[in-house]
């Protein structure tokens, strides 16, 4: 019999439109951006895109695209790029159907632990986020994932930065506030790459930038698309359409209005800097009529979702998704129902960049607990999009003669070699003991089990092996926007 | 692999936890060539090895394969020394017979209690499956076996274990031989009801109980 451990079989892949489906919304959503145009309340942007042939109506801030710069900025923009951590080591590959997760970001509440209830993050609650996704394999970046509220909101944004480049090595998916906060949040960059140029070469972070649906730019957002384009910071673009809202009902009409705003940013980003890396992101959700809220758990959410990512792919851009979230207030089934639907529909469609991991109530909740379990939602997911390849399982004939002399495999050299890749074996978050072992190790619920998990992992906590110096550097920067708002010192980070 | 003579016991405990059969061979050779005692070579290098082994699996550190390697590195130990003792037999913790029981011939898991049994130290005579209550009693009196160890995956099955328990009461042996039970549909409250003596939920309990049977002795 012949060998063929040589074949490769497809990896799982979902998709929901067609090739003509996809041109026929870009070209509607082209349409949209040349003859109804963008709201884009930024000066400078106004003047560049006039110096580059849209017609521009500085009353109204309203720019009317051209086919021409649409397509020069599809030429321009880089269809895969990388990230590395702080000290300089790559973590990821934004390129085909790649996929990576990193938590839901800029929460402004956490779910206390021990209360479940929410309130306010402070400081602590940052820096314990830090060390546990630092240990976290299945996700792949941190995220500056709520917001401190012990320092002043001015620097709330580079704080969370400050934090994450201290506590974990992972690179950052992360955001400004401000249009000065770019400057201070690259500024922290500089001081982990050493330079310009190194900065560009190893992107550490990503920024998101959100345009308002429908259809309108403000000043800071559009502002920091430009700045993050000139120093080669990489941006993902979160249009956030509201179907049936602020965007059209039909999940089609949503994606031409997500793919308008999107490709208004894109456009944006490579007349400052052409090549300048980005992912082509989002956020959108249905608008539930019955509690006027945008559910990122609905269904019809996570099919626009991949739905846009094929529509960046046919493109040639690497993506994004707030996706594997969900809307429920506690660690119930709701919060694993709707993150592990998310994240597998985004993993099977190649979503590059898969951002929500910890989140719940709308993206406005962080819960450690939830985050330590969607790492082994994500840990499945991920052994998912492997698929099902063959491992010297052709001729078979010897391993079931070995099974038969041997009466099992357990031991077997087969089993040894692929166990662990073959076999996707969860942590003890996800309870897979036979019920009278359950119960004699404390019948532990799912709470309870990643409530231990959070307080393994602070135990075996490695600090960042980011060097001394650079840190007192990231403490020089930090302190000084501190005091400039007014501060006299940072807060105790002590745990 | 480098053993000094003190700390050699360790070095094979060590060699028996990685899985290498090889290393924990050689370096029993070396611990009788440097005088050790065959039984201080079992209980202070073997035995304790497959003690720390228990550990991790129980708390999770390892799995059922690292476990069964272990136990392989064990045996090869095991050859060596087993010639050296007076009666040319090894002692051991224990003898247990064990089988699935009567109209039941479902034995994954009874196999896989055995390998854990012989691994920890123990003599096991399995006698396969569809065992008759009658061949439990006879087999564990005539070889003087302390523990009876029965398995079941069928609902239909599970009957037969009382019987076992039963016959044990009826010859006056329930307190000589112990009896444990197994497998999917069985439960601590199974085991209370036919008045066996232990449950294990797998073959790493199975192993605890049955070891605590013998220090309780």
């Amino acid at each position: 019999m012949a060998k063929d451990n040589d074949s490769t079989n497809p990896r799982p892949v979902v998709r929901f439109l067609t090739d003509k489906t996809i041109e026929k919304i870009v070209s509607e959503a082209r349409e949209i951006l040349c003859r109804l145009g963008v709201e884009i309340n930024n000066d400078e942007i106004l003047s560049m895109l006039h110096d580059h042939g849209a017609t521009v109506d500085r009353k109204k801030s309203l720019v009317l695209f051209k086919d021409g710069i649409i397509d020069r900025a599809l030429k321009t923009t880089p269809r895969s790029f990388k990230l590395y951590d702080v000290l300089g080591n790559q973590t990821h590959d934004f390129s085909g159907y790649g996929v990576h997760f990193t938590p839901g970001s800029a929460a402004l509440n956490i779910l206390d632990g021990v209360t479940q209830q929410i309130r306010k993050p402070v400081t602590a609650d940052y820096v314990k986020y830090a060390m546990i996704v630092s240990q976290l394999r299945n996700i792949a970046s941190q995220s500056t994932a709520f917001i401190p509220a012990d320092v002043h909101e001015r620097i709330s944004d580079s704080y969370r930065l400050y934090l994450s480049l201290l506590y974990c090595e992972k690179p950052v998916v992360t955001g400004a506030f401000t249009i000065e906060a770019v400057g201070v949040m690259k500024e922290l960059q500089l001081a982990v790459r050493g330079s310009e140029e190194k900065l560009a070469q190893q992107p550490l972070t990503v920024f998101s930038c959100c345009p308002t649906s429908p259809l309108k730019w403000s000043d800071v957002t559009s502002q920091n698309v430009v700045d993050c384009a000139r120093a080669s910071i990489p941006v993902e673009f979160i249009s956030m359409p509201l179907s049936g809202f602020m965007a059209p009902v039909t999940l089609i009409g949503t994606l031409i209005q997500h793919t308008a705003e999107t490709l208004s940013g894109i456009v944006i980003s490579q007349l400052v800097n052409p090549g300048a890396p980005i992912l082509y992101g989002g956020s959108p959700a249905i608008f539930d009529i019955r509690y006027e809220t945008t559910p990122m758990g609905a269904i019809g959410t996570q099919m626009i979702d991949c739905a846009y990512n094929e529509v960046g792919k046919y493109l040639g851009m690497p993506t994004q998704a707030y996706i594997s979230l969900s809307d429920a207030k506690q660690l119930d089934a709701q919060a694993g129902l709707e993150s592990s639907m998310g994240a597998t529909l985004a993993a099977l469609a190649g979503i590059n960049n898969i951002s929500g991991p910890g989140m719940l109530d709308f993206e406005s909740c962080q819960s450690l607990e939830k985050l330590v379990l969607d790492n082994e939602i994500c840990g499945m997911v991920l052994r998912l999009v492997e698929g099902i390849q063959p491992k010297e399982d052709f001729p078979s004939l010897p391993r079931f003669e070995e099974l038969l002399a041997e009466k099992h495999l357990l031991i077997s050299e087969h089993t040894q070699k692929y166990l662990k890749e073959e076999l996707c074996l969860p942590g003890p978050v996800i309870d897979r003991a036979n019920r009278t072992r359950w119960q004699e190790e404390g019948g532990l619920t799912l709470l309870e089990r990643a409530n231990r998990e959070i307080d393994k992992l602070m135990g075996s906590y490695v600090p960042s092996r980011l060097s001394g110096s650079v840190q007192a550097d990231l403490r020089k920067i930090m302190l000084r926007e501190a005091h400039a708002c007014g501060m006299t010192n940072l807060p105790d980070i002590s745990i | 692999m480098k053993g000094s003579d003190m700390g050699i016991l360790e070095d094979i405990s060590s060699a028996l936890q990685r899985g290498n059969g090889k290393d924990v061979g050689k370096l029993v050779e070396e611990a009788l060539a440097g005088r050790r005692e065959p039984k201080e070579i079992l209980d202070n290098g073997l035995i304790a090895g497959m003690n720390v082994i228990g550990q991790k699996y129980k708390d999770h550190e390892i799995f059922l394969p690292e476990v069964l390697l272990a136990a392989k590195a064990m045996y090869a130990g095991m050859d060596i020394l087993k010639p050296l003792f007076l009666s040319g037999k090894m002692p051991t913790l224990g003898r247990v017979v064990i089988g699935t029981v009567q109209g039941d011939i479902h034995d994954i898991g009874k196999n896989l209690v055995c390998i854990m049994l012989r691994g920890a130290g123990f003599e096991v005579i399995d006698l396969g499956k569809d065992v008759a209550p009658k061949k439990f009693v006879d087999t564990a009196v005539n070889e003087g076996a302390r523990v009876i160890g029965m398995s079941a995956l069928l609902t239909t099955t599970m009957p037969v274990m009382k019987n076992v328990v039963e016959l044990l009461k009826k010859d006056g042996l329930q307190s000589k031989i112990k009896t444990i039970i197994g497998g999917a549909p069985v439960s601590d409250e199974f085991a209370r009801h036919i008045g066996a003596d232990a449950y294990g939920y797998d073959s790493m309990q199975a192993v605890e109980r049955i070891k605590r049977f013998f220090s309780e002795a």
